[in-house]
Order: structure tokens, then sequence, then C-alpha cells
């Protein structure tokens, strides 16, 4: 057994939300470049010119990249041969999304009820915790602070077995199109395919901490990808959705088994600002 | 390049301004969200009056992070205007003239702008960073219990915008995707 002090837990998740607020990971920022020069609209080339300078002036000068620092997901691996002392796990998880959107001057963006009076928790708990239990004596935090205009962008419907692989591609490809600008394109597409219907979200969210444009390892997924990656950029929506040819900078599909009657499609929808972190205990 | 514009936006002003056209404007905007469009509207509603006079004002749909000590704001860009298009056609009906945000509008909303000429504009979604460097003040003038969504009034220098609803019906959505449709491979 190790042990793991939730004061640990705190201060690790403080620092990933505040630095991932301020910073994008290198994978991002290159697909971003990579999406300039592949761009064929001036008026596009000049968008994405103009969210890297934004990038650099975040880092510099501390402000967040941008306004919308997001609901805070927590990720977490826990090693069964953890043991975690001086205080449960989600309550450190909460304190430190407390401490680092307050000592980050990031904004606290959610209510604590969400369809009557809509109050404003004003430190932005609860965080959305997901847990895994895994063999092994370490934690693993990934944090996404996740914007609510891309998230509003995303959906689940089951499909049947007979709609197939061309089912979920119409799925994804009629989605992008429907919500166009409004998710902040270049988007990173985040596919669950398979599961019950909390699953399928569950590793459609999961995706996204994928790098950026990592093919899936299993070839027919990756060719899936690649598939529904080409049609989306032909919908000609373009960085902030005034016309081009980057609509997405990489589709990350997600497979689970399911039951024989169902196959449940997700897609979770991410803005270029694709900010995670993470960090082992 | 960007044409210069100074607020507020008047009839003369607005008949100058194309879908496609960057500027850069420079005077006293609003910021609202949802929650503070919600309060407005039932104001309006009710028979009061709001916080600020809506004739030829411009609202940005943009709620900040707040500011470190010494700064005028934080991060500073556009929330997706689509949740505002609710209120939109009232407040348009009332005087507004220009929305700053980022996402499409509604039938209801266009069809709103060209009747009583109002116009629509993108800021960079996500791009808060270097949008807070072109506002030069910010005070919060009303619902302050919101936080993040009070009501501020801005003063802004050559605050960068892309007209994507002009008051001829325009729209750089529709015409920016049928020009790169299929254009990709």
């Amino acid at each position: 057994m190790r042990e793991i002090q939730a004061g640990d837990v705190t201060n690790t998740v403080a620092r990933l939300f505040e630095h991932s607020c301020h910073y994008l990971p290198p994978d991002v920022i290159i697909a971003m470049k990579q999406a300039r020069e592949k761009e064929k609209s001036p008026v596009c080339r000049d968008v994405l010119g103009r969210i890297l300078e934004n990038v650099e002036i975040a880092g510099k000068e501390q402000i967040p990249i941008c306004q919308d620092t997001g609901a805070a997901v927590v990720m977490l691996e826990l090693g069964q041969e953890v043991h975690i002392t001086s205080g449960d796990l989600y309550t450190a998880v909460n304190a430190g999304v407390r401490q680092g959107y307050d000592k980050g001057y990031l904004r606290k963006s959610i209510v604590s009820q969400p369809c009557f009076a809509r109050v404003n928790t004003t430190d932005n708990t609860p965080a959305m915790i997901h847990t895994d239990i895994v063999p092994g004596d370490r934690l693993k935090i990934s944090v996404l602070p996740k914007g609510g205009g891309s998230e509003n962008c995303s959906r689940l419907t089951v499909l049947t077995p007979s709609d197939g692989r061309q089912g979920v591609i119409d799925f994804v490809v009629n989605l992008v199109d429907e919500v166009g600008s409004n998710p902040c394109p270049p988007v990173i597409i985040g596919v669950g395919i398979g599961g019950t219907t909390e699953k399928a979200m569950f590793i459609a969210k999961k995706a996204l901490l994928r790098k950026v444009g990592e093919p899936s390892p299993d070839p027919e997924v990756a060719d899936l990808e690649r598939e529904i990656l080409g049609r989306v950029n032909n919908l000609g929506i373009g960085a902030m959705g005034y016309g081009g040819i980057v609509t997405a900078l990489a589709v990350h599909v997600e497979t689970s088994p399911c039951h024989i009657a169902s196959m449940p499609v997700a897609v979770n929808m991410q803005c270029w600002c694709a900010r995670r972190e993470e960090a082992i205990l | 390049m960007s044409k210069e514009v100074t607020l507020p936006l008047t009839d003369e002003v607005l008949k100058d301004l194309k879908t496609g056209d960057n500027l850069l404007l420079t005077g006293v905007i609003y910021t609202a969200r949802d929650a503070a469009h919600k309060r407005m509207v039932e104001a309006l509603d009710h028979g009061k009056s709001l916080p600020f006079d809506i004739k030829g004002a411009t609202i940005y749909y943009m709620g900040p992070t707040p500011a470190r000590p010494g700064r005028i704001i934080g991060s500073a860009g556009p929330t997706t205007s689509g949740r505002m298009d609710a209120y939109a056609p009232r407040l348009i009906a009332e005087g507004l003239k220009g929305m700053i945000g980022k996402g499409s509008r509604s039938s209801a909303v266009k069809d709103a702008m060209v009747k009583h000429k109002a116009v629509y504009l993108g800021a960079i979604g996500g791009a808060g960073a270097i949008i807070s460097k072109s506002i030069k003040k910010a005070e919060v003038i009303a619902y302050e219990e919101l936080g993040a969504e009070a009501l501020r009034r801005l003063e802004v220098a050559d605050f960068p915008v892309t007209v994507i609803n002009d008051i001829y019906g325009g729209d750089l959505y529709e015409e920016g995707k049928a020009k790169y449709k299929g254009k990709a491979s």
C-alpha cells in the first residue's frame, strides 16, 4: 500500500487547472500551425494567426487564453494499491479546483441547480470527477477545463446495428454541419461508439485526452477517423465559421463492446482551445 | 485592411458596413449574457427602464475572467450568441444597433436586423487574452450579483470584429461556407 496525502492531490489539481488555462498543450499548437499552413481561405488564415498570437499573449501576460475557463472535468486513474491519507479524495479534488480557480483568476462558471434558480457556486465546484480503478500504486490526474460553447454542441444518439459505419459517419458529419460556427472551430471531435448510452459519452470525452491527430491503434477505427475528418473538412465551415477548409483539427474515435440490439454514438465536441493537462502522483 | 468605426453605430455608419468587413471599434459597448438578457427583457415586460440607453447601443455577449490586481479586466472573448436569440429581436426593436459575439443567429434575429437596421459582429471565440487589450475601461453598472454575468460598461479602442450580418441580409457564415464547400479534398 502506498500513501498519498490528500493535500498533494489538492495542490496538483490547483496547479493543473491554473496552468492549463494559460498554456495549450504543444500538440494543439502544432495542429493549429499546420491548420494555418493548410488553410486556403485568407480570412481563416488570418483568424488562425490571431488565435496563435492570443495563445502567446496568454502565457506571457498570464491572461487566460479563453474567458470560459470551463467546467472542471477531472479524470482519475487510481491505482488499487494507493491509500489516500489526511482526507478524502473527492474533497481534495474539489479543494484543488477552488484553489486553482481562485489563485489563477479563472472564471467561476458553475451554477448549483441546472433548471431553476441557477445560482453560481462562486468557486467553480463541484468538479465533474470520473474515476477508474487500475492496477498499481500511482494516481494519474487528468484535467480538462471544458468550455460551455463546445460542450453545448455535443450529442448522443442510439443507432441500430443496420445503420453501420455509414450511420456513424452521417451522424457526426450532420452534427458538425448543423452546429457550424458555434463550437469555435477548428474543433476536435471526440466520438464514442458502443457501450451503453452513458458509456458512449464517457469514451467520447476520454477520446479528447488523446494527443491531437494521434490515430486510433485499431486500423479500422483509424480509417473511420480519417474518413469523418475528410467529410467534415469538406463542409466549408472553416475557422470560426468564416468559410474555409479546416473545420476540424482531428477526429478521435473510441469504441466499446455493446448490446446486440444497439449502437450508441456520442459526440463530445471540443473547441480549438483544447486545454488538458495531467500529472502522476 | 480594417475600417475604423467610432461608436455609437448610426444608420449613416451602418449603411456602409458589409458582411465580411473587418472593423476596429472605438467607443462604449455594454456586456450582457444569458442571465442579464433575461432580466432586461423582464424589465421591459414590466414597463421598467433598462440600466443603460438601448437606443443606438452595442451589446457584447461576454463574461470575463476576474481581473488580476492592477488590471482593467481579465480574459474577455465572446460567448455563443445563439443563446441570446430569444431576447435579441425585442432589444433590436427597442433600438439596439450592434451585437458582438460568435456563432450563428436565428432567422428571427436576422429578420429583425434587416427590419430595424442593426448588425451582428463576430469576435474571435477563445481569443480572450488579445481582445482584452482593446478594453480601456470596465465597470459593472447592474446585476452585480451575477458575477461574470453582470452588466458591464466597457470603453474600447480598436476593438477587432468582423461583420457577420449586415443590414442588407448578408450572412458571412452562409457565404463563407458556400465558397469553401467541397474544397478540402
